[in-house]
């Protein structure tokens, strides 16, 4: 897996403005396959708006991204159908929201936000479904017997862990995570970010993560960019733009990390 | 002989934007080649830049100036301008590192920090934790401590599961930032032991060795880095 | 029982045939036809006030008052029955409006406006059968946003269904809907039989008869054509199942019908009868009876 020639993402000068206001502008990578890509900066600095562009939700007004599918074919995901892209959005990618009530069901239960993807793809057998929902929710460590439970009777942590294996059910390749452990206690926060590297690594998964967070990113991006009113103003390894941060920006930004 | 690593004309300074943009020099003009199965030892007091370059040739740090050639696959690649992708590969399956301190993920077992270089280069999960339990048996870390994160261990333990980590998998070119600081003097000669076994397969190591006898015991060559500061200043 | 005209009242000619104006007639029956067209699709139209609340059966109304002729035979049944109050309601209505031949005889009728159930007799090509809707969306309940639910019918997105009968399996032990059971037609769209029992689903499935649905507060049309498949959602280990009755019709005695519970006295004695009392009555004139009957208790 690691260390293929071809992206599996490809990334060429993308550019996404809210009218006159600059979402995010010019920016390229590509991204390949086990790899994840950390995004940093701080709110209003373009990372969001770029990952919502990425992961096929706001159109870009300049540039394009391109995926390469399974079979190793390109695909430009602004400019293919609506239902390829629903369909490359429920099996081959995965998309972790901050807040796990954006991407969670709350008015069903655990079990059915684990298979509502499988049931999206046309699996029918409901025991295999759920056969399916208490693997998962045993490897996210959510308790099976809370399998019939709402989401609203979970805790922030469980919630946002249930929402992972709602992603991961269907076996993507790609997945896009938005600040997945804002909003979460610290202790919490470890060992969620424990998992996501787990099951990152076990998988063989790429991912593009967006956080304000430089622990994260240092637990669990192969390589960073540094955003700063929507541009990357630096972009290398991880290790590299933390430890050896050359803008001034990413310099301020280290620099100001709490040290315990 | 196998040229393992060169490096051309290398200069590194820091700048420091927050700090009013201070530029502090560190050394300039440097060329190194190292070839397999010698061990270059990197002597000069403390401050001068030795632990520095060991971070530059593993792209840790940037190199701003030169190159930094690296034999990997059978090609050159350098370290200081190749794409990330590539020095992420670099780093996988051709240089290995070993730093003073060991950095982890809390929660994961030491069986398991150990085995995952091993696991990265694709070895199957069952051989990968034989080959690092057989690691940490030689290295002296008992058997009731690998399911444990390091996170909770002693200065000495944790450096020994640094070491385990970094000879797990037989990098062909292996990078040492004081190895045996922290080691008491039985573990410190199974390092040296270590070290000395990668020479003899052919490793090209670089080492920052305080130690004298350790230095003695392994180096083929010792680069004073000292001068390669004062022609900075 | 033969056709007959309800206590004679004749045509009022102060309202247009059949209430509605020609040209709402007209827009409605461009609906019908894109109706027909696309089996299963929801088709909004511009409904229109009826002078009766929602809620009454407007959308069945305004579809019945588009394509009703002087010569058609009309019966209104609401929970199978021809003689409840909001039956008698539509009915009076459209003699008053249209002066047509009225009937409580399905065999009779040809064109059957109901709420909730589907005759028992089988029925014919030369027959249309109108329903009332009141919520024409089946994924309403799990997506509140009609933006997203008409994206989802576009495009075929109807993972969510399942989910519905899913969670009726993790909380029941077999899927509890009843009514309103989804169904997949020709295909392609997942509908809503709304309020139809889920017992009615497979007379829906290949009708000789045309089927179409009116959504007056929700102003939406849909349809099956004649002879289109219409497949209960299920799952393979939790097919589709028809519910079972203990009971046999304490009238007719019939096996296979629908039955509602009708209760007795306030000590918990009940009969269970035929919702289709037209079929009911058709069976005793036949000679069929049941046990309520042979108790000589409760009978009419």
């Amino acid at each position: 897996m690691l260390g293929s020639e071809q992206p599996i993402l490809s990334v060429d000068n993308v550019s996404h403005d809210y009218g006159r206001q600059r979402g995010c502008a010019g920016v390229s990578f590509d991204l390949y396959p086990g790899e994840v890509m950390g995004v940093v900066g701080e709110s209003g600095s373009g990372k969001t708006t770029l990952l919502n562009v990425l992961a096929g939700h706001l159109t870009p007004s300049t540039g394009s991204v391109r995926y390469r599918g399974r079979s190793g074919g390109e695909v430009d995901i602004h400019r293919m159908g609506e239902p390829e892209r629903r369909l490359l959005m429920r099996t081959d990618w995965a998309f972790v929201h901050q807040n796990p009530r954006d991407g969670l069901r709350m008015n069903v239960s655990a079990g059915a936000n684990v298979g509502e993807r499988l049931m999206a793809i046309g699996r029918r057998h409901y025991g295999n479904i759920r056969g399916q929902a208490v693997e998962w929710l045993e490897r996210v460590e959510v308790e099976h017997g809370r399998i019939d439970d709402l989401p609203v009777t979970f805790s922030g942590g469980m919630q946002q862990r249930l929402q992972i294996a709602r992603n991961l059910v269907t076996g993507p390749r790609l997945v896009f995570m938005d600040e997945p452990t804002g909003g979460l206690d610290v202790s919490v926060q470890a060992r969620l970010l424990d998992l996501i590297r787990g099951l990152v690594t076990d998988l063989g998964l790429s991912a593009v993560i967006v956080t304000h967070d430089l622990a994260v990113v240092r637990l669990l991006a192969h390589r960073l960019m540094v955003m700063k009113d929507g541009y990357v103003v630096e972009n290398g390894l991880t290790d590299q733009v933390l430890d050896d941060p050359q803008h001034p920006y990413s310099q301020l930004l280290v620099s100001s990390i709490l040290q315990t | 002989m196998t040229t393992m690593l060169k490096l051309e004309n290398v200069g590194k300074s820091f700048t420091l934007h927050v700090q009013g943009g201070v530029e502090l020099p560190v050394f300039e003009s440097l060329d190194l080649t190292v070839e397999a199965g010698e061990c270059v030892a990197l002597a000069g007091p403390s401050g001068i830049g030795k632990s520095t370059l060991i971070r530059m040739i593993h792209a840790n740090y940037t190199c701003p100036q030169g190159r930094i050639l690296v034999h990997h696959d059978g090609a050159w690649v350098d370290m200081a301008s190749a794409h990330p992708h590539r020095v992420l590969d670099v780093r996988r399956r051709t240089m290995g590192y070993v730093s003073q301190f060991l950095r982890v993920v809390p929660r994961v077992p030491t069986i398991d920090v150990v085995a995952e270089p091993l696991r990265a280069v694709g070895m199957d999960a069952d051989q990968a934790l034989v080959e690092a339990g057989n690691m940490l048996t030689r290295l002296n870390v008992p058997e009731r401590l690998w399911s444990l994160s390091p996170v909770t261990f002693s200065g000495g333990e944790q450096q020994r599961v640094n070491i385990a980590r970094g000879f797990v998998h037989p990098y062909p070119i292996l990078l040492l930032d004081e190895p045996t600081a922290s080691l008491d003097a039985a573990n410190k000669r199974i390092v040296l032991s270590l070290i000395l076994e990668a020479r003899e397969r052919g490793s090209a190591v670089i080492g920052i060795f305080h130690d004298r006898e350790a230095r003695e015991t392994v180096a083929t060559r010792v680069l004073d880095t000292a001068e390669l500061g004062q022609r900075a200043a | 029982m033969s056709p007959q005209s309800e206590s004679g009242s004749a045509f009022d000619s102060a309202y247009n045939f059949a209430f509605l104006d020609e040209q709402t007639k007209r827009m409605i029956r461009r609906a019908i036809l894109k109706a027909v067209a696309i089996p299963g699709y929801q088709v909004p139209f511009a409904s229109r006030e009826m002078p009766m609340p929602y809620g009454w059966g407007t959308g069945g109304i305004q579809v019945t008052a588009s394509i009703i002729g002087p010569d058609d035979v009309l019966k209104v049944i609401d929970q199978g029955s021809d003689d409840t109050t909001n039956a008698i309601s539509i009915r009076k209505f459209f003699v008053r409006t249209t002066g047509v031949e009225t009937t409580e005889s399905t065999a009779d009728a040809s064109l059957i406006q109901t709420r909730h159930r589907i005759p028992e007799k089988d029925l014919r090509a030369d027959q249309i059968l109108v329903f009332q809707v009141p919520i024409p969306e089946p994924l309403r309940f799990l997506e509140p946003r009609e933006t997203e639910t008409r994206r989802m019918h576009a495009l075929e997105d109807y993972g969510l269904m399942h989910v519905k009968l899913y969670e009726d399996i993790a909380h029941h032990g077999h899927i509890a809907t009843t009514y309103a059971y989804p169904v997949k037609v020709a295909g392609r769209y997942v509908m809503d039989p709304s309020p139809t029992p889920k017992f009615d689903n497979p007379k829906m499935d290949r009708m000789a008869a045309l089927q179409l649905f009116g959504a007056g507060r929700e102003k939406r049309i849909y349809a099956v054509p004649p002879h289109t498949e219409v497949k209960s959602l299920d799952f393979d280990d939790y097919p589709f199942e028809l519910p079972e009755w203990q009971d046999v019709c304490a009238f007719c005695g019939a096996e296979d019908t629908f039955l509602d519970e009708v209760i007795l006295d306030d000590r918990g004695k009940r009969m269970f009868v035929c919702s289709d009392t037209d079929h009911c009555s058709e069976r005793r004139a036949a000679g069929h009876a049941g046990p309520a009957l042979f108790d000589g208790e409760a009978a009419d």
